[in-house]
């Protein structure tokens, strides 16, 4: 996923980005007063509602217009809590109000059908047109169900819902648990990388068998996974050893792991060492940029947005930043908290740009935090700088919770990740 | 190779700056948001990249509603100085101590001086 720049190519994102902002104060954009500078932001979940936030917070001057369509978000952090039955649905939702009424951001609850590049307009699904003089993308993913025959978006709907992006396919899932028989196999089905929250099926995983632990004994959780290795591996399964013995079995993609066909009749998966049944079949397909990044044409041939490492201004097209699991952010993962990294030093940049001043070099953070079990929390951290070789974590820093953390350790870091999702809630719905 | 890419930057942006103006003018709607914000002509632009990071688990300003310690209100030689002991592993931590050694010592203390200013700032 890492991007090689050489120094040429990154002096041209640069230049481009400054062209940009000149086009973006110079454009077609007409803001709403003179000289109002007007920002609008596609996307209300971890990156946009950050950049949202932030640009209000950095410099009140500048107008912001926050698309999303629901009124209640759902976060896929934690949504693997509620599948566990440690959380319910209500305790992942955010809204909106204190965007609106403490910090002044217009929110449309709408559908974003189009980009105009060229004229700085989005145009709204009900008709409206909003002008902008810089716009940022923050649409997370869209799935590839044709990758897999059989699958699509209505099996995904009702009967192998994927449950990638939390909502009505996070409640289907966790009602197919509970009324599963007793002796049936939960599968996992995750893809091959680049995908959102690396760790997050793993998780899952977890706290799915520690659902079955006592609720369904004669029941495991089969992972079928496309890739040979996976995010936090030496730890989970430490943990699953010790927590859920016998309970997790998970098969590489090269040993009969990676499925390419399903059939939701039968409810099984096809894989290269045959067809596997399951009582619940959890399919989480290949993914790619948000479906109206791709439809503006902000995505390259990988599927993903190319992006100025500074501003996280698309290289495609000057004005519009692309942030969160769409972009191409170098070494760093597609979480939420990346999302919302990105989308705090986008807000900073944006707010200098439309100054007339020079962004401050990027500085970016990721910490994932997974539990293991409720009392059993592990985490993998980087911080992020940006060198010729695009965004690398820095070496020396971050890393993984020791191997031979003990069990006090183990318990505080599940405590943290309650913690940490307070606070990154707090600090980007308010 | 910070300083190549700030000059990079510097260099490409003259044109903008130079074109733009610079206009800023207050809103109507700048009342609204009432939470401490620093403008950009305040604070030292690293300072603030760097300390945008933290809020994602200490809160927004440092103001915590979680287990995580909060930092609002806290000055900054005791947040450099914590963030020195975490960084040089000489204070027990899970996490802190992996985030706090990608950061330079100058970084710290840009960091630290960005919260002590910040809490200053709102108590006069």
């Amino acid at each position: 996923m890492s991007q090689k720049f050489t120094r040429r190519d990154f002096n041209k994102l640069v230049i481009a980005g400054a062209a940009g902002s000149t086009l973006g104060v110079f454009g077609g954009a007409k803001p709403l007063f003179a000289s109002q500078k007007h920002v609008v932001v596609i996307g209300g979940g971890f990156g946009g509602a950050s950049t949202a936030k932030y640009i209000r917070k950095l410099d009140p001057s500048v107008s912001v217009t926050l698309v999303e369509p629901a009124t209640t978000f759902y976060t896929c952090p934690f949504s693997n809590w509620v599948m566990g039955g440690l959380k319910e649905m209500k305790d992942i939702g955010r809204t909106y109000d204190v965007l609106k009424s403490a910090y002044g951001i217009e929110v449309i609850h709408e559908e974003a059908a189009e980009i105009d590049a060229a004229n700085h307009t989005v145009k709204l699904k009900g008709g409206q047109e909003l002008k902008y003089d810089r716009l940022v993308v923050s649409p997370g993913i869209d799935f590839d169900y044709d990758a897999i025959e059989g699958y699509s978006e209505e099996v995904a709907n009702t009967q192998m819902p994927h449950a990638y992006k939390a909502g009505p396919q996070t409640e289907l899932l966790t009602k197919q648990l509970q009324e599963m028989k007793d002796g049936d196999n939960v599968l996992i089905c995750p893809p091959g990388n680049p995908f959102r929250c690396p760790p997050g099926p793993y998780e899952r995983a977890s706290l799915i068998a520690n659902y079955l632990k006592k609720n369904k004994p004669n029941s495991k959780v089969v992972i079928l996974d496309a890739k040979e290795k996976f995010s936090k591996q030496g730890l989970f399964t430490k943990g699953w050893e010790k927590l859920y013995p016998g309970l997790i079995e998970w098969r590489a993609g090269s040993a009969g792991g990676k499925i390419t066909a399903v059939d939701p009749a039968a409810m099984t998966v096809q894989t290269s060492a045959g067809p596997v049944k399951g009582g619940v079949v959890n399919v989480i397909p290949p993914q790619r940029a948000g479906k109206i990044a791709a439809e503006a044409g902000l995505t390259n041939e990988t599927g993903w947005c190319p992006v100025n490492p500074i501003t996280f201004e698309s290289t495609i097209h000057p004005g519009i930043h692309v942030i969160g699991d769409s972009c191409i952010a170098g070494a760093m993962p597609k979480s939420g908290f990346a999302a919302s990294s990105q989308g705090k030093v986008t807000a900073a940049s944006i707010v200098r740009l439309l100054q007339g001043k020079v962004p401050a070099p990027p500085s970016l953070v990721n910490t994932c935090y997974s539990l293991v079990g409720p009392g059993y929390g592990i985490s993998v951290a980087a911080v992020y700088k940006l060198t010729s070789d695009g965004i690398v974590s820095i070496k020396g820093a971050g890393g993984l919770t020791p191997m031979d953390a003990d069990d006090d350790q183990l318990s505080e870091e599940a405590t943290y990740a309650r913690g940490w999702y307070n606070n990154i809630s707090q600090d980007i719905w308010g | 190779m910070v300083k190549k890419i700030t000059s990079w930057l510097s260099v490409g942006l003259i044109s903008a700056a130079a074109l733009s103006g610079c206009e800023t003018q207050t809103s109507e709607k700048q009342g609204a948001a009432q939470q401490a914000s620093a403008s950009a002509e305040d604070v030292d632009p690293r300072g603030e990249i760097l300390a945008l990071s933290c809020a994602s688990c200490h809160g927004t300003d440092g103001k915590s509603v979680g287990i995580m310690p909060g930092f609002y209100g806290k000055s900054a030689p005791y947040l450099k100085t914590a963030l020195m002991e975490f960084k040089n592993d000489e204070r027990y931590s899970t996490v802190m101590g992996r985030h706090a050694k990608g950061y330079t010592d100058e970084e710290i203390t840009l960091i630290a001086d960005y919260f002590g200013g910040l809490s200053q700032q709102n108590s006069k």
